[in-house]
């Protein structure tokens, strides 16, 4: 980053597109100074090598340059979501400073209007509070700028293990596992990744992702800045109430390359309006990668259809099967080839765990696409639940190892010897290999994955479990594919305390979802409340969440 | 285009397409993104729906949580034009 702002100083580094739709641009130059001066604001203000900064700002340049200047300095920065309008902010302030605490951070960041909540909220905790302001635009009586950084490029120089930054997953259950990425793995990842991909000069990445999530935060920060590529920048929230600004960005920046999670392709496709696409050319981007959820075969040809009029090409389809313990990817379709879908024998699929290819007109055929092969560095295996490694197309856990892998989950060793046996990494999803390319067919835990985002039922479970009129602890939450929205949405099922009439569970199922919304941002796909017992629990007495599906299936299915 | 019609129309669209539960009685008054009912991505999908049903179209500023959260709200949009 410091050469090509030596070397190369005014080739563009960054477009940001703010919510009115304007844009400002940085250069390589200017984002480097920007770093530089955040470096230096830090180190002011008494942060050093391997403290740990979390970031609480919005999506925002200020956000790049702040977190670029802290790994500068050695220190580890780790971005955590910023509050939305549908969060109940006592409860995100309440999450922010467990967080904190937990992690034993050195020093929190976040816009200036933020500062004095924020600073009240952490008062005992025993860590700094600072404005971004302060941070990138010091004051000239407090900066030693001609004094040369203490721990310059340290991190860079010690390089190999120590740890660059932090990545969080959310939610009450995520908030334990901060993934911890050695510069090592980042750059072991960029390397191998540009090689799969590749990655050019002539690129130019469109992202709306948001940066605490291992795509927003590699795919659309890290790997252009540092592989010397431009990015156009816009926030979450414009791109979903907005969805055709990402596809008017690439039209104006010729860009070539996006990523984005399966549900992002019906959205576009659904609700984009025909007068809001007229003079569109999509024929820059060369590849849309699929990428943080469940790809579906039906998704990919809805998009098709409705873009290809505007240039859109079925060789840009590709998929990439990533995660932030890998630091981003693991696997990646192959760029020169069509992207390989199977038409397999479901049914026999779910009873037999083994992938058998049947003509795509049978009646029991579903369409798996393949997330490609494994990146350079990087090696995936099939194994059964004793770990004992399963032929191609028998279905197993997937699991990992390579050059790109995390150091541990942060001040985590037990979570960490849970999730790494023998160097290699269990990610608890299920597939299968065929002819050397990876199809992903579900997952072994409970997680639900909705729109990119990661939900434990059990944090849904417990919220629940407070509401008035359900019965504590007989509450369960399971996802089920919505093929419309091409993602997962979330079912509850609850027991109620007492018999209530209509007008009562209706105002218990209000509660609910507005306290889900408040905690979580989940809206709730479907509510049903049931009478005692209904519920099914294990032999030990744990939610049966798969089993309760199933029976909800069959008893509300239309 | 009456107000009764529009919010006939559109509750047919919400209950049916964005809630999944064709038979679920929506209130007028009652807040469908912010009291969780239905996500902020049905935005964009109630704006082309209004597109087509009612050949109305709404620009972006106006399609807020804010603006567009109950169905009186939507409808009121609606029959500005």
């Amino acid at each position: 980053m410091k050469q090509q702002a030596a070397s190369q100083p005014d080739d563009l580094a960054l477009v940001f597109i703010e919510e009115d739709g304007r844009s400002h641009t940085l250069t390589c130059a200017q984002f480097w100074q920007s770093a530089v001066t955040a470096a230096h604001s830090l180190q002011n203000h008494n942060i050093h090598h391997d403290d740990l900064v979390i970031l609480v700002m919005q999506h925002s340049q200020e956000l790049l340059t702040t977190f670029w200047g802290a790994m500068h300095i050695g220190a580890i920065p780790s971005i955590f979501p910023f509050l939305t309008e549908k969060l109940d902010p006592q409860i995100y302030m309440e999450r922010v400073r467990a967080l904190v605490a937990q992690a034993n951070a050195r020093a929190v960041i976040t816009f200036p209007d933020f500062k004095t909540p924020l600073t009240n909220l952490l008062a005992g905790v025993g860590c700094l509070v600072l404005g971004s302001d302060e941070v990138l635009y010091p004051h000239p009586a407090r900066g030693r700028e001609a004094d040369s950084l203490s721990h310059e490029g340290k991190g860079w120089i010690e390089g190999a293990n120590k740890i660059a930054f932090l990545q969080h997953s959310s939610g009450t259950t995520g908030l334990q596992k901060g993934v911890a990425l050695p510069h090592r793995s980042v750059l072991n990842q960029i390397d191998s990744y540009s090689q799969a991909i590749n990655l050019n000069k002539e690129d130019v990445i469109v992202s709306w992702l948001p940066l605490y999530h291992d795509m927003g935060l590699i795919a659309g920060f890290i790997l252009p800045l540092v592989a010397g590529v431009p990015l156009v920048l816009m926030s979450p929230f414009d791109w979903v109430r907005d969805p055709k600004r990402l596809l008017w960005a690439i039209h104006d920046h010729r860009g070539t390359l996006c990523w984005l999670p399966n549900f992002a392709y019906n959205h576009m496709a659904k609700s984009i309006r025909k007068r809001d696409l007229a003079g569109l050319n999509l024929r820059s981007w060369r590849l849309a990668i699929n990428c943080s959820e469940p790809v579906r075969h039906d998704s990919h040809q809805i998009f098709l259809q409705q873009f290809a009029p505007f240039g859109f090409q079925e060789s840009a389809l590709a998929t990439c099967y990533a995660m932030a313990e890998n630091t981003f990817a693991v696997t990646q379709s192959e760029v020169k080839r069509p992207l390989p879908v199977q038409w397999i024998d479901l049914p026999k699929l779910q009873s037999e765990q083994i992938a058998i290819p049947i003509p795509p007109a049978e009646p029991q055929a579903a369409a798996i696409v393949s997330c490609g092969r494994p990146i350079n560095g990087t090696e995936i295996a099939i194994v059964n639940e004793n770990g004992e490694p399963l032929p191609e197309n028998h279905l197993g856990e997937i699991i990992l190892r390579g050059s790109a892998m995390l150091s541990g989950y942060y001040q985590r060793p037990d979570l960490t010897a849970q999730a790494i046996r023998d160097g290699w990494y269990y990610t608890g999803d299920i597939g299968y290999l065929s002819q050397g390319e990876l199809y992903i067919t579900g997952r072994k835990k409970d997680l639900i994955i909705v729109a990119g985002k990661n939900i434990y039922p059990q944090d849904l479970e417990a919220i629940a479990n407070s509401i008035p009129g359900i019965h504590p602890g007989r509450a369960v939450a399971f996802g089920l594919m919505n093929e419309r929205l091409g993602t997962e949405g979330i079912v509850m099922v609850c027991e109620l305390a007492a018999p209530a009439n209509l007008h009562q569970t209706h105002n218990i199922e209000q509660a609910l979802r507005r306290q889900i919304i408040a905690q979580t941002e989940v809206t709730l796909a479907d509510v049903r409340f049931v009478e005692s017992r209904w519920i099914l629990k294990t032999s030990s007495g744990k939610l049966a969440r798969s089993a309760n599906r199933d029976k909800y299936l069959h008893t509300f299915s239309k | 285009m009456n107000v009764v019609g529009v919010k006939e129309q559109l509750k047919t669209f919400i209950a049916g397409e964005l809630l999944n539960r064709a038979d679920y009685p929506i209130g007028d008054d009652e807040p469908l993104i912010s009291g969780g009912w239905i996500d902020s991505f049905s935005l964009a999908q109630i704006g082309v729906f209004v597109e087509e049903a009612f050949d109305i179209y709404i620009p972006d500023p106006d399609l807020t949580v804010a603006k567009m959260d109950t169905l009186n709200q939507i409808a009121a949009r609606v029959l500005e034009g």
